[in-house]
């Protein structure tokens, strides 16, 4: 089973990749935007999105979604950063996973912006991701992970 | 000027730890060229044509006599012993070995200095007017907010990974010295009709291939909404600006695209779910940042005693008065000026400052002024609250140093981006073309009589050396593997900014000091009084320049 980090620990992944084709894809299946959107009952359903989805249609359920997946298929696309952090700002209270080619060095970003599970391409990195989670200990914004900026915080 | 607390400190230490280990990765091979690309380049590192190019942050251009020694100090033991002022108001070194860049940061670190986001695709250092809090005809200090931007877009998590560049001007002056029109976005301080000031935003100006004159999308902005705006205005770009294309990526390119009030529209939907949030700025947070920027403890002097004697000065010795009447400009205070520093000396790249005289600039700050350094977009360095009654000795020592050449605001004082000689994107050199340039018109009175004029030339299409808002603009370009030269005149980086225009066909290398020859001569030939080089182009056009220059010889 494939494995991710997830609230800092390392654990097997109990969802499966989306697959595009499928007419009724299983309730551990991922959906693409697409599917997601054609389903009526939406409670449980877990979406995936992907550069240029954003996540606009999911806000008025974030309620029912337990994992949005956000996609990096390559790592200089960052608009998967504002994705997710716009779905924390939102509400989203539910599992924020980023997957795919993004790199060690932005996962403290990721972090930030409020994802809270993390599925590089590459598993044997998973261990050098836990340990660049925390590269900084303070920051200046407010972020989902610390909604106070730094100068409201002062002392 | 702002002083790092522990927080600050923390960052910037944490900072260099984190590049450190980043380095180390990338040395022992398990970071591959494309991952370690935007992590050295966000740290300020380009590999170059030569070595690699590392670039300090100065943000909004301010420096500590510290600050500069240590600069100084860092050009002896990691460089050749010289620096670049950029026209971002930062520092750059040409020779740093790659692996020691990150002992070089934490040298910076020690004197609250770092190399953070200087490149990349992400915010950059924020610019403001070399003249902040010293002018004359200035609204407000643009600088307590450049310091609460500097510590927004640092390390900001949403934004380090744009679709391209992002560079930030704020001006709080009449005249505008920051060319916030040509900036993705650019602030000024405006007052309301009720007197209370508050932000001017203009979105997507910039140079580059598609030159652009920024558009506003909000005439007025309470001071406390800044930076949620910014936020929503970085979070507008950051989904929809393009990404498939690298010459469509800034964000002057999405607002053309989308309209200037459907791109107004779409940052306001976002602002909505921003606004008042967490980030919107306190009191105690503007006026923290204010307390920076209180005026130093300035004299009481008499400013007419001051100025008698200085005149007596200039009327004894005409090259010092040259100096004063071109370098120093009306401080705010009476009995002060502010003074220019020019590195624009013929013989010398445009910019460039060796390790003696950035030793010398600091030992002048605590001298003659509060132990500050200003840097200027122009490539020059600005030291800002000299007393008149002192200038006379300031530039005996600038003068032993080489560096009391008195052409601010002139032709010689062009800027110049480093060209074809450093940078691996360049398409022709541009420092032999500025020498060029300088040698032949080297005669200051001839160059005092053209009046104020602005000279721009870049090596390449990513202006740099902002060919476009020159009065006369120079851009290398390639013409089947050999180096040309395009001229466009009338641009202008003022509040009436505009963008130059093509004279016509590129011309060779040894041909440029003739050809700018041929244009200041149609000049003073249609000049009708004391009108400026911009003036008379912009009552006459570009035709009769187009006729004088490519006129056949006969
Ligand atoms: S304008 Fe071009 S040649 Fe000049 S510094 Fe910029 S990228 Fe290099």
């Amino acid at each position: 089973m494939p494995r991710l980090i997830k609230d800092g620990a390392i654990i097997e992944d109990n969802w499966l990749a989306p697959d595009a084709e499928s007419n009724a894809p299983a309730s551990a299946q991922l959906l693409t935007l697409e599917q997601w959107l054609q389903l009526r009952d939406k409670s449980g359903r877990g979406v995936q999105l992907e550069p240029g989805e954003a996540p606009a249609p999911l806000l008025d359920h974030l309620q029912d979604i337990p994992l949005v997946v956000i996609n990096f298929p390559l790592f200089m696309d960052g608009r998967g950063f504002s994705y997710g952090r716009e779905l924390r700002e939102r509400g989203f209270q539910g599992e924020l996973r980023a997957a795919g080619h993004f790199i060690r060095d932005q996962v403290t970003y990721l972090r930030r912006c409020g994802f809270n599970a993390f599925q590089p391409a590459d598993e044997s990195q998973l261990e050098a991701f836990v340990a660049s989670l925390d590269d900084f200990s303070e920051s200046y914004q407010a972020t989902p992970d610390q909604p106070l900026p730094l100068f409201r915080r002062r002392s | 000027m702002y002083v790092y607390d522990e927080y600050d400190q923390k960052i910037v230490d944490e900072r260099v730890a984190q590049y450190r280990d980043q380095t180390e990765r990338f040395l022992a091979g398990k970071l591959t060229d494309a991952e370690f690309l935007p992590l050295r380049l966000q740290n300020g590192l380009y590999v170059q044509r030569l070595a690699p190019m590392l670039r300090i942050a100065v943000p909004y251009g301010l420096l500590n006599s510290t600050q500069l020694r240590k600069i100084a100090q860092i050009t002896r033991d990691y460089d050749k012993g010289y620096a670049h002022i950029s026209t971002r108001q930062n520092i750059q070194l040409n020779w740093p070995e790659l692996a020691e860049v990150p002992d070089l940061l934490a040298e910076l670190a020690t004197v609250q200095m770092h190399a953070i986001q200087t490149s990349g695709n992400c915010i950059r250092n924020t610019t403001t007017d070399q003249f902040a809090g010293v002018a004359a005809d200035e609204l407000e200090d643009p600088r307590p907010y450049c310091e609460i931007i500097r510590q927004w877009s640092t390390l900001h998590p949403e934004f380090a990974f744009l679709p391209r560049k992002f560079k930030i001007a704020v001006c709080g002056s009449a005249e505008d010295r920051a060319a916030i029109h040509a900036h993705d976005i650019g602030l000024e301080l405006v007052a309301n009709g009720a007197g209370e000031v508050g932000f001017k935003v203009l979105v997507g100006g910039g140079l580059g291939r598609t030159p652009v004159i920024g558009q506003a999308i909000c005439e007025w902005l309470e001071k406390k909404h800044l930076l949620t705006y910014l936020e929503a205005i970085l979070r507008v770009y950051n989904q929809h600006g393009r990404r498939d294309n690298k010459y469509k990526a800034r964000i002057k390119i999405l607002v053309k695209a989308m309209g200037t009030d459907a791109f107004r529209e779409a940052v306001e939907q976002e602002w909505v779910h921003l606004k008042e949030g967490p980030t919107t700025l306190t009191e105690e947070e503007i006026s923290r940042a204010c307390g920076f920027f209180v005026a130093p403890d300035y004299r009481e002097l008499d400013a007419e005693e001051q100025n008698s004697q200085l005149q007596s000065q200039c009327d004894a010795e005409p090259i010092f008065g040259n100096w004063v009447k071109r370098n120093t400009r009306e401080h705010r205070v009476a009995g002060y000026r502010a003074v220019t520093i020019s590195l624009k000396a013929t013989g010398y790249a445009p910019g460039d400052i060796t390790d003696a005289q950035l030793d010398l600039m600091a030992d002048l700050a605590d001298q003659y002024t509060f132990g500050e350094i200003r840097s200027t977009h122009q490539q020059n360095l600005v030291l800002a609250d000299v007393e008149t009654a002192q200038l006379y000795s300031l530039w005996q020592q600038l003068q032993g140093a080489g560096l009391a050449t008195a052409n601010i605001g002139y032709l010689t004082d062009m800027i110049c981006c480093p060209g074809g000689d450093y940078c691996s994107l360049a398409n022709a050199k541009s420092l032999p073309v500025a020498e060029a340039i300088q040698a032949r018109f080297d005669d200051l009175d001839y160059l005092y009589d053209l009046g104020p004029l602005e000279l721009n030339i870049s090596g390449c299409m990513n202006a740099c050396g902002h060919h476009h808002i020159g009065h006369i603009g120079i851009l290398g370009v390639d013409k089947k593997g050999q180096e040309f030269y395009q001229v466009c005149l009338g641009g202008s980086q003022s509040k009436e900014a505009s963008i130059a225009k093509i004279l016509g066909p590129s011309f060779k290398q040894e041909d440029m000091p003739d050809v700018i020859e041929k244009i200041l001569d149609t000049f003073l030939g249609l000049r009708q009084e004391q009108e400026t080089f911009l003036d008379t182009y912009r009552r006459v056009g570009i035709d009769p320049f187009k006729e004088r220059v490519y006129a056949p010889a006969n």
